[in-house]
C-alpha cells in the first residue's frame, strides 16, 4: 500500500530523516514509535508532500508520489490527521468536515459519511454549528479524525492522536481507530509517543531514533523487547 | 442641515471607493499575510483601462453611454485582475517562504514599477475622463442632494459587498479561501491547491479595485498615474482601522475613514483633508492595533 524507500528529508541544512525505509500493507495498522524529535512527524509530512524528501522514493499503491504536490497526494486516497489537530478554528464543525470532503463531488455519499462520523463521535453532531476553535482538546481530536475520514481515504496517517488528552478519551480514540480499520478497511499508519497504547492496537511497529529506523517487528515482539520496554514502554 | 447631509453622502461615497480597494488589501493579507502595497496601482490601472477602452468606444461607435460603461468596466476588471495575478506570480510567489519584510519591499518595488510604467506609457498630466454614467432623470442636477454618480457608486459598492460575502461564506472556493487563510498546511492536507486559492484571491481583490477605479474616474472626471498611490495608502489605513484580514472590518473602516475625511474637510479645513486619514492611523495603532473588528491572534495549544 505505502512504501518508503531510503528517504532523506532536510530542514535547511539539518537532516531530519537519515534514510527511512518502511512498508505498510493494505488493511494493516502500523505504528511508528520514537522519542521527541526522532523525526516521526517529519516522516508523515514527507509522505504527505508538505516536506518533500531530498532523496529516496515514496510509493503509494505502486505509484511514485515523491515530490508530488500535497493536494494531489490527497486525491490518491491518502489523508493525514496532523500533530496538534490543526482544526480550522474559525470554521464551524460542519464546515471543517466539509473541508475534509473538499475534493469529493458525490453529495449523497458525503451525507452518508457525515452520518457515519456523527455515529462514531455523537458529540460532534451536537456541536455541529460551533466554531472549531471553541472545542475542547478531545473534541478537536475527534473532529480532526472525522475530517480526515470525510475524504474517504484508503490510508490514514495519524500523528499522535493521544497527545494531551485525558486517559479516558485516549481509550475512546484508540477504540475508534480500530473500529475505522475494521469497518471501513482503512489502512492506518500511526505515529505515537504513547507506545503502550499504540502497540496494543497495531499489527506491526517500527522504532525511530534520530531519523533512522532502528527496529521493526510485530507488535507483540516489540512489546516483549527489553530495549523497547526500557526506552518507550516505561516498565 | 442640507450641508450636513451632503457631507454624509460625500463621506459614504469616498468610503465606498476606499472599501472597494481595502477589500483587496485585507483579502490578500488574510491569505498570505502580505501588505500588497502595489494594490493602489491596480486600482489606477483599472481607471486607465476604462479611459482607453471607453474613450475609444465613445469616439468610434455610437453605443449608448451605459453600454460603453459596461464594456469598459468589464475590460478594467479583466486587465486589473490580469495585472494582479501576474504581480503575484512574479513578485510575491518566489518570496513566499522568505521573511515578510522581503515580500513587503518587493511590493513597494512593484508599486513603483507600475506607477512609472503608466507614467511612461501615458503621461504625467491629468487626463480628462468623460463620465459614462448618464444622469438619472429623477435626480435634478443642483436640486437633489445626491448626484447620479454618487448613487451609482453607493449601489455598486453594496452589490459588490453582498456578492463577495455570499462567495466567501457559502461557495466551495470561499470556504477554501477561509481554510487557507487559517492554516495553509492543513488546507493542503485536505486537498486544497493553495496556489489556485491565492491566484483567485488576487484576481477578486484586483477586480473590486478596478471597479473602484472606474467609478472614481467617473466621479472626479480626471485621472493620472499617481491616483493609486494616495488612494491605496488610505484604503490601507481603512483596512488597518477595521482590522486587517477582516472583510466586514475593511468595509467599516472605509466608511469611518470616508466620513471622517468628509466632515473634517467640511467643518474644519479642506486643506487638511488628507491629514485625517493618517491621524486615524496613528490613533488606531496606539490604542487598538488589532483594529475595530480585528481579532487578537490567540492560539489554542
Amino acid at each position: 500500500m505505502l512504501k518508503l524507500d531510503n528517504i532523506k528529508t532536510y530542514y535547511g541544512n539539518i537532516q531530519a530523516l537519515k534514510g527511512i525505509s518502511l512498508e505498510v500493507k493494505k488493511g494493516e495498522i502500523i505504528c511508528l514509535i520514537g522519542a521527541n524529535g526522532a523525526g516521526k512527524s517529519t516522516t508523515l509530512m514527507s509522505i504527505s508532500g508538505i516536506e518533500p524528501p531530498r532523496s529516496g522514493s515514496i510509493f503509494l499503491e505502486g505509484i511514485d508520489i515523491t515530490g508530488m504536490p500535497a493536494h494531489q497526494i490527497v486525491t490518491m486516497g491518502l489523508s493525514q490527521v496532523p500533530e496538534g489537530r490543526r482544526i480550522f478554528p474559525q470554521l464551524s464543525v460542519l464546515e471543517n468536515l466539509d473541508m475534509g470532503a473538499y475534493l469529493r463531488r458525490d453529495k449523497e455519499e458525503q451525507k452518508r459519511d457525515l452520518e457515519y462520523v456523527f455515529d462514531l463521535f455523537p458529540i460532534l453532531s451536537q456541536r455541529r454549528n460551533q466554531s472549531g476553535g471553541t472545542l475542547s482538546g478531545g473534541e478537536q481530536q475527534m473532529l480532526a479524525i472525522s475530517r480526515a475520514l470525510m475524504a474517504k481515504p484508503r490510508i490514514l496517517l495519524m500523528d499522535e492522536p493521544s497527545l494531551g488528552l485525558a486517559p479516558i478519551i485516549v481509550q475512546q480514540i484508540f477504540g475508534i481507530i480500530t473500529r475505522i480499520n475494521k469497518e471501513q478497511g482503512t489502512t492506518i499508519f500511526l505515529v505515537e509517543q504513547n507506545a503502550n497504547q499504540a502497540l496494543k492496537i497495531a499489527d506491526r511497529g517500527y522504532v525511530l531514533q534520530n531519523g533512522m529506523i532502528v527496529k521493526s517487528d510485530t507488535s507483540s515482539a516489540l512489546m516483549a523487547d527489553e530495549e523497547v520496554k526500557n526506552a518507550y514502554l516505561g516498565v | 442641515m442640507k450641508y450636513f447631509l451632503q457631507l454624509v453622502l460625500a463621506g459614504l461615497t469616498k468610503g465606498s471607493i476606499y472599501a472597494l480597494i481595502a477589500l483587496g488589501y485585507t483579502m490578500v493579507y488574510g491569505i498570505i499575510k502580505l501588505i500588497n502595497f502595489a494594490h493602489g496601482e491596480i486600482y489606477m490601472i483599472g481607471a486607465f483601462t476604462a479611459l482607453i477602452v471607453g474613450g475609444a468606444l465613445q469616439i468610434t461607435t455610437g453605443l449608448s453611454p451605459l453600454t460603453i460603461l459596461a464594456i469598459s468596466l468589464a475590460a478594467a476588471i479583466f486587465f486589473s485582475s490580469g495585472y494582479g495575478v501576474t504581480m503575484e506570480k512574479i513578485a510575491y510567489k518566489p518570496l513566499r517562504n522568505a521573511p515578510r519584510l522581503t515580500a513587503l519591499i518587493s511590493a513597494i518595488g512593484m508599486s513603483l514599477i507600475l506607477q512609472n510604467y503608466v507614467l511612461l506609457a501615458q503621461t504625467s498630466d491629468f487626463l480628462p475622463f468623460r463620465s459614462m454614467i448618464p444622469n438619472f432623470p429623477f435626480l435634478t442636477p443642483g436640486k437633489s442632494l445626491v448626484t447620479t454618480t454618487q448613487l451609482v457608486i453607493l449601489i455598486t459598492t453594496v452589490v459588490v459587498m453582498v456578492i463577495l460575502t455570499l462567495l466567501i461564506k457559502f461557495t466551495r472556493t470561499g470556504k477554501a479561501m477561509r481554510a487557507t487563510s487559517q492554516d495553509k498546511v492543513m488546507a493542503q492536507l485536505v486537498g486544497i491547491d493553495i496556489n489556485k486559492v491565492i491566484t483567485f484571491t488576487f484576481a477578486v481583490g484586483s477586480a473590486t479595485a478596478a471597479i473602484g477605479g472606474v467609478l472614481i474616474a467617473n466621479h472626479t472626471g480626471q485621472i493620472n498615474f499617481y491616483i493609486g498611490f494616495l488612494a491605496g495608502i488610505k484604503a490601507f489605513v481603512a483596512a488597518v482601522l477595521g482590522g486587517i484580514g477582516s472583510i466586514p472590518g475593511a468595509v467599516l473602516g472605509s466608511l469611518v475613514l470616508g466620513m471622517t475625511e468628509s466632515f473634517g474637510a467640511g467643518y474644519i479645513s479642506s486643506a487638511y483633508e488628507d491629514v485625517f486619514a493618517f491621524i486615524i492611523l496613528i490613533l488606531i495603532l496606539i490604542f487598538k492595533p488589532s483594529g475595530l473588528l480585528g481579532r487578537n491572534e490567540i492560539e489554542k495549544v
